[in-house]
């Protein structure tokens, strides 16, 4: 069962950019792209822990900025050659309000 | 469905590497816009055929050399037809006919079919055991002789041809080489060289006969021996003729296509017939035929963009370099070496050591290279024989390498083909050269883009980039794919900084889109490469009319502050001049306990930083610090950082000037502007130069009679003193001159790229010229920096502290308490 929080509203999100919301396990960063879609995934690269959502927005993917790892926003896979992949949340928006899904991760830290 | 239909057909005649290299960067612009079909008449995928020496002398197997399997065809839609030939291009039906007589039609034609190799036509060339070395059906054979025959003869002391002897040797043949002329490789050796090459493969064990032409192959039912124009022969089980290659146009030509040499081709790499393409080794350019890779894989670049429709990149030309893939000789050689009127040699021979050196000019610049024996320096030489370099400042030197020069990285350790696997190459991501080698022999890399993209080595700080160009040419033999003269602004576009700056002036474009759509961009929206760069770049032509777009900059320009590790920020108060206060120094205490800050420290700029500053305490923290009178010290910014200064005739008894006073006039003029990539500076009060101003982007050393202006310094990844511009009287000349030389940096420098630089690319003296020479000038650049000041100089801080702008950027958007 899939169950949506409103988070806030899509125009508080900067245009190719991202903001973050908290959870007690960890933050979580909201991207929205030039075209107003929105992608949700742990704000933690999967190479050294950067924190996604200070990166910049290109097209689908966002460049970590710590070391320039590209990731994948619809899946959080790292851009071949790099590898590893980072932990999504379904994300939607109605009527211009943000809606985020929490997945549970097996195992978040 | 609709696709299919409209989908149009490009047909690739050659399987080789340039053909699929063109394939391949076709995908890249354009996945969807073809129904590709290629023919290549050997049975496999293709292979890279620079490495056949290496498999032929046993140390690489045929598996080792494959570039593109069978299945790469598949995942790419490809249809591969092997071992199929075409024997006939159809023009006017637009088809091409196999050999079986099926027909195929095309919409595009692209003709690979690369060379053959010559074979002298010699009494006797049929013979059984006379072979060519061009393909692995070549090695095969080769090899297969090397176990039944004792006795092998090759014909051609070039590159080929000794590559091919050493094969053999090393495979247990007696192996005589005949040469035509009396020094091996003429066409890369100058005769000391290729002295110095015979002697040290005849220690080996290679014998030669030269000068010696060759009458006559022996045998009857299989070759027996050689008779030579002397009349002598020489018993032979196996003769390879590697006397050259000849470009394979003998297709095109029936087609009726305009052959000279080879196909000839335009700067786009267009037959005259506009539907027919032609790369690689078949074609002719500009009068020019190439028998290396480096050439085929800029060509491949162009066509690949004229057939995906985005027809804007032009092929010029290469210039190419060779090395000897003989394991245990070092042998380079780039442009042009025959000796001229108009051109001056330098020249280093040390016998002992079996090292030759040979350096050509002509105006001031490198036009060709010679090295024997000593080759570690091959890809420094060709880098500045390429870039056109002005070397007469570094001519003394030049001979003895990079590594004399101070220009051979963080380390100064240049010598790769020495170090061990465990030697770390790139410092900044931990990258050793054997994760190097592995990555290039098994991922099959050619260019310095592929190591980074699957390394990191050379992609963050770049200082090992000279490095990382030696492991590849080491690995690869030398002909690998350096980067190209004009380097593109980044991958999503094939336009050059230079081309960049010049048209968004000319077409007066004002927003990033602008220019993407304009210069027709490969990607949605950039990278995190291109759009930093627009974004200054624009900033920069356009000031008080272009918006700061603030997606467009790096996280640390966006929040003005230093990211950590751990995701927190630095903080770091601007002090004019260095010169700070008690009530300041209360101050920042306060902050740092206030907000828990749990570090302070003193930076080498004469600054205090406070490290360790959550995201969301920064607009809290700035304002406190701006109650104190502070403001940010732009120690994250492509732009003024820091003015050093000692303290001057103020205090010191040495002092001659008032340095102190002159550095905080300078840092508060000049605060506040964006620039391609940082600039310090510094002001020394005299020459014992406390202020450490000569290896600072610009540095003054005030001496009695006034201010020594100083620049392109540095003192990071490579350290190098500055330049001297100019001597002036006064303070405000002192501020003027500076001034206008970083206007100068700021209308022409490449995005990153540090005025030092800069000033390589341009020259001393061009820049002299413009800020020293012509006041008028000068002036002008003085004017447009203060223009350009009055819309930078707003304290960032105070904006973000007190008057809410970016509020979100600091805030999260929600705080959820989940079950």
């Amino acid at each position: 069962m899939t169950s949506w929080i409103e988070i806030g509203a899509l125009d508080d999100i900067p245009r190719l950019g991202s903001r973050v919301v908290r959870t007690p396990s960890g933050n979580i960063a909201v991207f929205r792209t030039e075209s107003d879609e929105v992608f949700a995934l742990d704000d933690r690269c999967p190479h050294k822990g950067g924190p996604l959502s200070q990166g910049i927005v290109h097209n689908k993917r966002v460049t970590c900025p710590l070391h320039n790892f590209v990731i994948e926003l619809a899946n959080g896979q790292a851009v071949a050659p790099d590898e590893g992949c980072t932990h999504t949340h379904p994300a939607k928006v109605e009527n211009g309000v943000v809606w985020l899904s929490v997945r549970q991760a097996a195992a978040v830290s | 469905m609709l696709d299919k239909v409209t989908k149009q057909k490009l047909v690739v005649i050659g399987n080789g590497m340039a053909g699929i290299r063109t394939v391949e960067a076709l995908l890249e612009r354009a996945p969807d816009l073809y129904d590709i079909t290629v023919f290549g008449s050997e049975p496999y995928g293709n292979y890279n055929r620079i490495l056949l020496s290496p498999v032929l002398a046993g140390e690489k197997t045929v598996d080792d050399i494959m570039l593109n399997t069978v299945d790469w065809y598949e995942d790419n839609n490809i249809t591969l037809r092997k071992g199929e030939t075409i024997s006939m291009i159809d023009r006017r039906t637009c088809e091409v006919v196999t050999d079986a007589g099926d027909r195929v039609p095309y919409d595009r034609l692209l003709i690979a079919t690369g060379s053959n190799p010559i074979m002298l036509p010699l009494p006797g060339k049929e013979l059984p055991g006379v072979i060519g070395f061009r393909d692995i059906y070549d090695v095969d054979r080769m090899i297969k002789a090397s176990t039944n025959y004792r006795n092998a003869v090759v014909i051609g002391g070039g590159l080929l041809g000794l590559e091919a002897a050493n094969g053999l040797m090393k495979r247990g043949m007696n192996v005589t080489v005949v040469h035509l002329l009396d020094t091996l490789m003429e066409r890369q050796l100058d005769p000391v060289a290729g002295g110095l090459l015979r002697k040290s493969l005849e220690e080996r064990g290679m014998v030669f006969k030269m000068p010696a032409q060759t009458q006559a192959i022996l045998g009857e039912d299989r070759v027996t021996g050689v008779r030579f124009g002397d009349g002598t022969e020489l018993a032979a089980d196996l003769v390879v003729m590697a006397v050259g290659i000849r470009p394979n146009f003998e297709l095109a030509k029936k087609a009726g296509l305009y052959c000279e040499r080879g196909i000839v081709v335009s700067d786009t790499m267009q037959t005259y017939d506009g539907r027919i393409y032609a790369v690689g080794e078949c074609v002719q350019h500009r009068r020019q035929t190439y028998g290396l890779v480096a050439p085929l894989f800029d060509q491949a670049k162009v066509c690949a963009n004229h057939l995906a429709m985005k027809g804007f990149a032009t092929y010029d030309g290469s210039v190419t370099s060779t090395k000897l893939k003989v394991t245990g000789i070092d042998l380079f050689s780039a442009g042009d070496f025959a000796p001229g009127p108009d051109k001056e040699e330098i020249v280093l021979q040390d016998a002992n050591r079996g090292v030759y050196k040979r350096i050509i000019l002509k105006d001031k610049k490198i036009v060709g290279a010679v090295l024997y024996g000593d080759t570690i320096d091959g890809p420094w030489y060709f880098q500045h024989l390429r870039d056109g370099t002005d070397v007469s400042h570094m001519r003394e030197r030049l001979v003895f390498g990079a590594a004399n020069l101070g220009d051979g990285g963080v380390n100064g350790q240049n010598s790769v083909a020495a170090m061990s696997d465990e030697t770390e190459i790139c410092g900044c991501n931990g990258v050793c050269k054997g994760a190097i080698v592995k990555a290039i022999s098994e991922k099959k890399l050619f260019t310095l883009d592929d190591v980074r993209a699957h390394t990191k080595a050379s992609s963050s700080c770049g200082s090992c980039t000279g490095l990382v160009e030696q492991v590849l040419a080491f690995t690869l033999g030398g002909d690998y794919s350096a980067a190209p003269k004009v380097k593109p602004l980044c991958k999503c576009t094939d336009h050059s900084h230079d081309d960049v700056r010049r048209v968004i002036v000319e077409q007066q474009l004002k927003t990033i889109p602008a220019v993407m759509r304009f210069m027709e961009w490969k990607t949605l929206n950039g990278c995190h490469s291109c759009r930093p760069a627009l974004n200054y770049y624009l900033l920069a032509t356009w000031p008080g009319e272009y918006r700061d777009d603030q997606q467009s900059r790096f996280i640390n320009e966006r929040v003005h502050a230093n990211i950590q590790k751990d995701g927190t920020y630095s903080v770091v108060p601007r002090m004019w001049g260095g010169v700070t206060t008690p009530s300041e120094l209360r101050a920042i205490a306060d902050v740092a306990e206030k907000f828990n800050i749990p570090t302070v420290k003193v930076t080498g700029g004469q600054r205090i930083d406070l490290l360790g500053v959550k995201k969301e305490d920064l607009p809290a923290v700035w304002a406190d610090l701006n109650d104190a009178g502070m403001v940010s010290g732009h120690a994250y910014a492509k732009g003024l950082r820091t003015v050093k200064t000692c303290v001057g005739s103020e205090w010191c008894r040495f002092g001659t000037q008032d340095s102190t006073g002159l550095g905080v006039k300078l840092e508060k003029f000049m605060w506040g502007s964006w620039t391609p990539a940082k600039v310090k500076l510094g002001v020394s009060g005299c020459p014992r130069n406390c202020a450490e101003a000569t290896c600072k982007d610009v540095g003054v050393v005030c001496v009695d009679s006034g201010y020594e202006i100083h620049f392109a310094g540095a003192a990071g990844l490579h350290i190098k003193g500055t330049e001297f511009l100019t001597k002036v009287e006064t303070e405000d000349e002192t501020l003027e001159v500076i001034v206008a030389l970083t206007q100068l940096y700021r209308e022409e420098g490449w995005y990153l790229e540090r005025m030092y630089k800069w000033c390589d690319r341009v020259g001393l003296e061009q820049i002299r010229k413009r800020v020293v020479d012509d006041i008028a000038n000068r002036k002008a650049l003085f004017a447009r920096f203060a223009h350009s000041q009055q819309f930078a100089q707003t304290d960032p801080w105070a904006e973000r502290a007190s008057r809410g702008v970016d509020r979100n950027e600091f805030a999260p958007l929600a705080e959820l308490e989940l079950a």
